[in-house]
């Protein structure tokens, strides 16, 4: 008997990658819009060194995790927000709490422990939220913030409200069940949420293909009934065009989407690791990718800036970050007294 | 108070009733959960409320605990008042990450940016033959997680009132219903009213020894008393209310006045709230009054099983607390 054969579907393909021109993309955006996204980009890169500096220094007690490479995808996306829309994101999350507006001193501060930080030293680089300005926070539970990214996107529907909020998380994340839990709720109530993967090809240790059998996670999205779609995630502009769209669509009231960004840590998962995971040459091709590199001279082969104009606002994000970490290191310890009184909201 | 109109409804009807009449008053207060809507829940708890409030404020789910509660603290943050119905307690362990880790701790974690006020409520306990994975009772995993309230009511009045509190509370607050006692009949005002947190209730005033008990237990501890009073034993029993906040004072108070104590729950012993009271009154001011050593009546620590005699032979029955009251009010005599 022949046997018989089973058809599996090819997995993805290239129907899930979008692309976008940025060159041309690059000219129809205000100047001002572009400054910003290299400025914040290289704010969150020139934290994170400071980060890394800080820590080895002998200042941070906790730990850290580092998005260095991945820039793009937070300021890409959020950029493509108006102000008083909304983020949660997750433990990788300098440069969604920097793109959503951050003051950086405060979160240094928050970084380092200290009384005046966001979350007056409870939370850490694992916790930062800044509620007032529309950031709920990062999560130290992978994919716990799902879930919860949910339950604002109801109270922003329940309330007729025309924000919108995107829900930030790991691509090792999309293994959790919280993870299906909360985009079936979300597809079936037609909430404002983008979810965002951004996907770093690892979770810690683990290669993303060894763990799903899929190419693209956001092939995971035609089970709930959203779209989903694969972006290069190192190019700040195609984020900015693709989260633009999707904010378009959940603010218009068609649901949430889910969008991948393919990106990649330079650094190890937390602090620091061995990378007994992955290759020098691996890493050494992905930086050559990187997104800040990348847009400047996208900026400049266009000219939209010339290389001084480039230079400056790199240098002015390396003075604010500097300037941030002299005033975090000098706050004030946060005190022991009454600690207790502060579980229960009165 | 007293003026006010009072009639018998059942614990299932008062628990509706604070639901109905804070989302009357509420827009911000919704009901979110599984086969809430024209099934009327699992026990029937919200029947009728679709009719009245649509499918927006009772919002059915998929059967997805972990999203319920992420959901609710998501809503909550946003400074909506969701109310959840988790089926049964023991589907709360699929809930805990964002009960436990989340809803909990926000607050605090983010410096107290943000609060979470929102209610989860379940049903519990045992009885009723359902086995071992519908009839926990869970609730030393929730007061062990600071940030959360735990509410226990044993009568109609109580459950109204102490309901109204906690969707009003702004925290995370877990209600617990005792399955038992959805059926049990109580004086309730018509009139929305709350009760404080905080407050335990001496439900019956007795000479010779204090029982502490909360939910269905103090049912059980009031019959207990009943057949005690012909032997003339007079127990006191104080019924918590709320395990968090707790009442210190009144347990306290009462244990010094009958310098005897039973502490009886129907969770399994080791690592159930009982140690928690017991430590507590050891190491206070009711210490020099204690007569006898502090006793402590729980459900053993084995899954809970489905034939009726095992599954009554686990948990404290009301003769098991004559017996061991018995016992104790003679002990150190
Ligand atoms: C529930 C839970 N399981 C495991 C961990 C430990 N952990 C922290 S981050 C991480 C990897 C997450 O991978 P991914 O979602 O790809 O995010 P990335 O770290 O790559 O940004 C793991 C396993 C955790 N914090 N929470
Ligand atoms: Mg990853």
């Amino acid at each position: 008997m022949e046997n018989a054969s089973i058809a599996v579907p090819p997995s993805g393909g290239g129907a899930f990658l979008r692309t976008v021109d940025s060159a041309s993309l690059s000219h129809q955006l205000p100047h001002e819009k572009l400054a910003w996204m290299l400025r914040k980009m290289c704010e969150t890169r020139y934290f994170e060194e400071k980060a890394e500096e800080l820590y080895t220094r002998g200042l941070v007690h906790g730990t850290m995790h580092l998005s260095i490479g991945m820039e793009a995808s937070p300021i890409g996306s959020i950029g493509a927000l108006e102000p008083d829309d909304l983020i949660i994101h997750h433990h990788r999350g300098h440069g969604h709490t920097i793109a959503k507006g951050a003051d950086i001193a405060i979160m240094m501060g928050e970084f380092l422990g200290k009384e005046p930080g966001y979350c007056r030293g409870r939370g850490g680089s694992m916790h930062i939220a800044d509620m007032q300005g529309g950031n709920f926070g990062a999560t130290g539970i992978v994919g716990g913030g799902i879930p919860i990214a949910v339950g604002i996107g109801l109270a922003l529907h329940m309330r007729r409200s025309s924000q919108v909020l995107l829900s930030f998380f790991g691509d090792g994340t999309t293994n959790e069940g919280a993870f299906h839990e909360a985009l079936n709720l979300a597809s079936i109530w037609k909430l404002p949420i983008v979810f965002i993967c951004d996907n770093n090809k690892y979770g810690m240790s683990m290669d993303v293909h060894q763990v799903m059998n899929i190419e693209y996670i956001s092939e995971r999205a035609a089970s709930y009934g959203i779209p989903g779609v694969s972006i290069d995630g190192n190019d700040v502009l195609t984020v900015y065009q693709v989260i633009g769209e999707a904010i378009a669509r959940a603010r218009a009231g068609e649901g949430p989407m889910l969008v991948e960004n393919l990106t990649y840590r330079w650094r190890g998962h937390s602090k620091s690791d061995r990378n007994l995971y992955r290759t020098q040459e691996e890493i050494a091709e992905w930086m050559e990718r990187c997104p800040i590199k990348r847009f400047k001279q996208l900026l400049v082969t266009e000219h939209i800036m010339d290389e001084v104009e480039v230079e400056d606002i790199d240098l002015q994000a390396k003075e604010t970050i500097d300037q941030s970490a002299e005033e975090a290191v000098l706050m004030p310890e946060p005190s022991p007294e009454n600690m207790e009184d502060e579980v229960y909201a009165p | 108070m007293s003026d006010q109109k009072t009639r018998e409804i059942t614990y299932l009807e008062a628990v509706r009733e604070a639901m109905v009449q804070e989302m009357r008053s509420d827009p911000d207060v919704f009901l979110m959960g599984e086969d809430i809507g024209v099934y009327g829940g699992a026990f029937g708890v919200s029947q009728g409320m679709l009719d009245e409030f649509g499918p927006e404020r009772i919002r059915e789910t998929p059967i997805s605990e972990e999203a319920i509660a992420g959901a609710a603290t998501g809503a909550a943050m946003m400074g909506m008042r969701p109310i959840i119905e988790i089926m049964f307690m023991d589907f709360l362990t699929l809930a805990m990450d964002q009960l436990a880790n989340q809803a909990a701790k926000i607050r605090f974690m983010f410096g107290g940016q943000t609060s979470v006020p929102l209610v989860c409520r379940a049903p519990a306990g045992s009885g009723t033959g359902a086995a071992a994975q519908h009839c926990q009772s869970l609730e030393a995993w929730l007061v062990h997680a600071p940030g959360i309230k735990v509410v226990a009511p044993s009568t109609p009045y109580d459950a109204k009132g102490l309901l109204v509190t906690s969707i009003r509370d702004n925290n995370p607050v877990f209600f617990m219903e005792h399955k038992l006692l959805y059926r049990t009949k109580g004086q309730v005002p018509e009139d929305l009213y709350s009760i404080p947190f905080g407050q335990a209730e001496v439900k019956r005033p007795g000479r010779d020894l204090t029982v502490i008990a909360y939910s269905n237990m103090v049912v059980r501890a009031l019959e207990a008393a009943e057949i005690l009073a012909v032997e003339n034993i007079e127990i006191e029993v104080v019924d918590l209310r709320t395990l968090k906040p707790l009442d210190e004072a009144t347990l306290i108070a009462s244990v010094c006045k009958t310098g005897r104590v039973l502490i009886v729950h129907e969770a399994p012993l080791t690592g159930g709230f009982g140690g928690e009271l017991a430590a507590l009154i050891a190491g206070g001011e009711a210490f020099d009054f204690l007569d006898a050593p502090i006793r402590r009546l729980a459900g053993l620590d084995i899954p809970i099983p489905y034939n009726r005699t095992l599954e009554r032979a686990t948990v404290p029955q009301v003769e098991d607390i004559v017996a061991a009251a018995r016992i104790l009010a003679k002990e150190g005599k």
